[in-house]
């Protein structure tokens, strides 16, 4: 294929030209930038929170007034919730995985550090919390019976006897080694507290990737308490498949055992994890409406430009048939005119890409782009001319030769 | 001339239809993605109280040890953005500013006077009378209640008009009770429908949320030991254990707003506070001299980080996509205008100056933007309702139109068309009227 008519070509055409490389090259940028972020979300909303999420539902409860007898209250809610068939476990809790609200706590290894080693989350469970959530043990044991004691409302203050916490926890605290059996320092400056068991994954209830929890969203730390408080959550495990029959029986024995509460609407897991995300889903499916708009704009400024060239040049055309170009050729030729724009286009998509993105790592704190994000960008764009080019060039190929013996155009 | 112009106009962009509804539907879709972003945009960050927002102040007290970085859970100056009960009670008991008001969120079970019906949650913000009057609540039947109640802890409360469409079906019920958590308040006053959005008073908890639906006054929640709904933040060693050792602690958990109408009462007020500060440190409770802030509502909003960052980059993404739309635009007009410069040449053999068709093709795009910009505010629609349905409710409040957005809408579409449509303009005024007339 011969470049230099193709060039001198457009040089009668140079604002054109521009135009379309420049339309390819903030497509791209904005291309490659909207579908990185698009992929930091979704696997931010895919982080697995440990839990057995399909069957695990949370209830969470309010009583009326402040009932001076808090613990019997939920023993009792406890037990009549646990004589439920279909039910696995059930455990009362301060907080849980994605709901968005919980406490944190700095974990020390001796009292007079200054900065704490890790963050963690607190969670309040009995002996059945990690049945009721559904987590897995990896090493250690579960908390005896004898261990679990009272703790009446989030001021009382009395330190636990032992902890679970999380893997990414304990390979914070205790790199290397195994931090079973160690000993740390959690809330409370004169009560160190043994590490008796290890989860392999328990997720901190705040989701927000870029806010100051998504430096420590694995970090969590089970305290083994009867916990009673005015405002409470269930956590209720289920056998498969059991959940919605057992959510509709729980929420008529809780009020046949008292109607002196609030009971909010029942959370499966599932829709909480959805309801945590949505926002993030949100935002990655508007960016990429808004990544497929740009490239049907995109496509359909090409095609209407290059439209506009063929028929500016219908005459020549005509006279390039009839001295015997084929159609391939005239194709070829549109073809290869728009590959070299797209071409200079894509490489100042890129450069315009990585300003973009490191402009926004700055700004907001994201991440640095892959380079493959840009190159997967680079070849969208010089496809997606490709294909925008075929339909004007067809018809340009269309033009027949004879056109050239007559007068006009 | 205008008309005439404008006739051309509409004439020459009939005579092309495929043409002139690409370079609409650039404009229009480019117009409604950038206007669908903008508009969240400007309910984030807009002035919800523009009379008052440059006298009203978020006070901030630096009670935790400013050596200890705090890092991931700090702001930028290491400063709390709210107060310790030690603070806000000795801030309201000073009265230094002409209104001030201390608060929390926080709720109650209301159990309905119709036994049939089970108790639910209300969330409430505790206060003091100042709360309306500085914050221009508007009431529908009764109003505040007194300085006095406020010094008894009272048993009363201001609604909501919603809640009092649920509760007592929208009557006045301005002396009836409501029984809260099992005891019974009487309603001094029922507030207009007010929702001040970003909800400016209490960014640090539901920055987009509704307004609570009750209002009681602090001193009653406290003394009825309601916790607090909203963040309850602590550093250091925990104290006593209970409700006592909360009020005593370092934890922080209110709100602290102070009015000031003059720069003379700013001044005073920053005065006060740094004495307060010292006084502090001198009777032993610090080992430091803590920082004092006074921000207006602006400051705060700028400090607490209200307009998140998926919506700056909404708006970045949707202007750049604008930006393609509008070179897409110029392409077409320039071929547009380049296949009728036969047409042009005519015209000016005719005796058009350059300045008549200077002035007839920017009247073509003109009435193109205008084209587009209705396209565009149709799209805005669409694209709003999307938002709704894709994101969460407290985002969801910030996807209303108003009728600025709706004329900068229009202002953005025809300005952002004749900017395009400049150069091929220009272009169009360069024909060579004799060149033109012998290629025929």
């Amino acid at each position: 294929m011969e470049i230099r008519p193709i060039l001198s070509a457009m040089r009668r055409n140079k604002v054109g030209a521009v135009l379309i490389a420049l339309q390819m090259a903030v497509t791209l940028a904005i291309l490659c930038n909207g579908l990185f972020i698009v992929e930091q979300r979704l696997s931010l909303s895919a982080r697995p929170s440990g839990l057995d999420e399909p069957n695990v539902f949370v209830l969470t409860n309010f009583w009326v007034g402040n009932p001076p007898d808090l613990q019997a209250r939920t023993q009792a809610d406890l037990a009549a919730l646990r004589s439920l068939p279909g039910v696995v476990a059930v455990s009362a809790t301060n907080s849980y995985p994605l709901s968005g609200g919980g406490s944190s706590e700095g974990v020390k290894l001796n009292p007079e550090q200054k900065e704490p080693t890790a963050i963690t989350a607190l969670y309040f469970l009995d002996e059945q919390g990690l049945q009721s959530m559904g987590l897995k043990l990896i090493a250690g044991r579960n908390f005896n019976a004898d261990e679990v004691i009272d703790k009446i409302g989030q001021d009382s203050q009395v330190p636990p006897t032992a902890v679970i916490i999380s893997r990414v926890l304990a390979e914070k605290l205790f790199p290397g080694q195994s931090a079973l059996g160690k000993s740390i320092f959690v809330q409370f400056q004169k009560h160190t507290v043994p590490i008796v068991g290890i989860v392999d994954r328990l997720q901190v209830p705040w989701v927000e990737g870029d806010s100051w929890a998504g430096s420590f969203n694995d970090n969590s730390t089970i305290e083994p308490y009867h916990f009673a408080a005015t405002y409470i959550h269930y956590m209720i495990r289920t056998q498969p498949g059991q959940l919605a029959t057992v959510i509709q029986a729980a929420q008529k024995q809780l009020y046949e055992v008292s109607r002196a509460r609030v009971l909010e609407k029942a959370v499966p897991m599932l829709e909480a994890r959805s309801n945590a995300y949505q926002d993030d889903r949100g935002l990655a499916i508007i960016l990429m409406v808004v990544c497929a708009a740009l490239l049907a704009v995109t496509a359909f400024g090409i095609v209407g430009l290059t439209s506009y060239w063929v028929a500016q040049r219908r005459r020549q055309i005509g006279i390039r048939r009839a001295l015997g170009a084929t159609r391939n050729a005239i194709v070829r030729y549109f073809q290869t005119e728009n590959f070299m724009i797209a071409v200079s286009g894509a490489a100042v998509g890129i450069a315009m890409a990585v300003a973009l993105n490191l402009w926004m790592v700055s700004a907001f704190a994201m991440q640095r782009l892959q380079i493959g994000y840009a190159l997967i960008g680079a070849a969208v764009v010089l496809l997606l001319g490709q294909a925008a080019v075929l339909w004007p060039a067809l018809k340009a190929a269309s033009i027949p030769p004879a056109l050239a013996t007559r007068g006009g155009a | 001339m205008f008309t005439y112009y404008f006739n051309l106009a509409v004439r020459s962009l009939r005579r092309n239809v495929v043409l002139t509804a690409l370079m609409i539907a650039a404009i229009g879709v480019g117009i409604g993605a950038s206007m669908t972003t903008l508009t969240v945009f400007r309910a984030m960050s807009g002035d919800p109280i523009p009379q008052k927002s440059r006298q009203l102040f978020a006070v901030q007290i630096g009670n935790w040890d400013p050596q200890t970085k705090r890092g991931l859970f700090g702001s930028p100056d290491n400063l709390q953005p709210q107060l310790t009960y030690i603070d806000a009670t000795a801030l309201m008991k000073a009265h230094a500013a002409s209104r001030q008001t201390a608060m929390y969120t926080t709720g109650f079970a209301l159990t309905p006077p119709n036994p049939d019906v089970r108790p639910y949650q209300v969330q409430a913000r505790a206060t003091y009378t100042d709360f309306f009057p500085m914050f221009q609540v508007p009431f529908r039947y009764g109003g505040p209640w007194s300085a006095a109640e406020d010094e008894n802890r009272a048993e009363v409360v201001v609604i909501s008009t919603e809640l009092n469409d649920k509760v007592f079906a929208g009557a006045n019920p301005v002396g009836k009770t409501l029984n809260l958590d099992g005891r019974d308040y009487r309603v001094v006053g029922v507030t207009e429908h007010w929702s001040p959005t970003p909800k400016f008073y209490d960014l640090n908890n539901d920055t987009f949320g509704k307004p609570e639906e009750i209002y009681v006054p602090f001193t009653r929640a406290i003394e009825s030991q309601m916790l607090t709904w909203g963040n309850y933040n602590c550093s250091g060693d925990v104290g006593e254990p209970g409700w006592k050792g909360r009020l005593s602690s370092e934890c922080v958990w209110f709100q602290f707003w102070a009015e000031l109408p003059t720069a003379d009462a700013v001044a005073r007020y920053r005065t006060f506070l740094n004495n307060y500060a010292s006084d502090a440190r001198q009777a032993g409770r610090f080992r430091w001299l803590p920082e004092t802030r006074l921000r207006n509502v602006r400051e705060w909003m700028e400090y607490n980080h209200v307009v998140t960052t998926s919506a700056r980059i909404l708006v970045l993404v949707s202007f750049s996509f604008l930006f393609v739309c509008l070179l897409n635009a110029m392409g077409l007009m320039l071929a547009k205008t380049m296949g009728r410069a036969a047409d042009i040449g005519v015209r000016r053999a005719l005796g058009a100056n350059r300045h008549a068709i200077f002035s007839q093709c920017l009247m073509e795009s003109g009435v193109i933007g205008l084209a587009g910009g209705v396209l565009g505010l149709l799209l805005t629609a669409l694209g709003l309702a999307g938002l709704r349905a894709l994101l969460s409710e407290d985002v969801g409040r910030l996807t209303h139109f108003s009728v600025a957005d709706v004329s900068i809408a229009a202002a953005l579409s025809v300005g952002a068309a004749i900017v395009a449509g400049l150069y091929p303009t220009w272009r169009a005024t360069q024909v060579q009227p004799a060149w033109q007339l012998k290629a025929q």
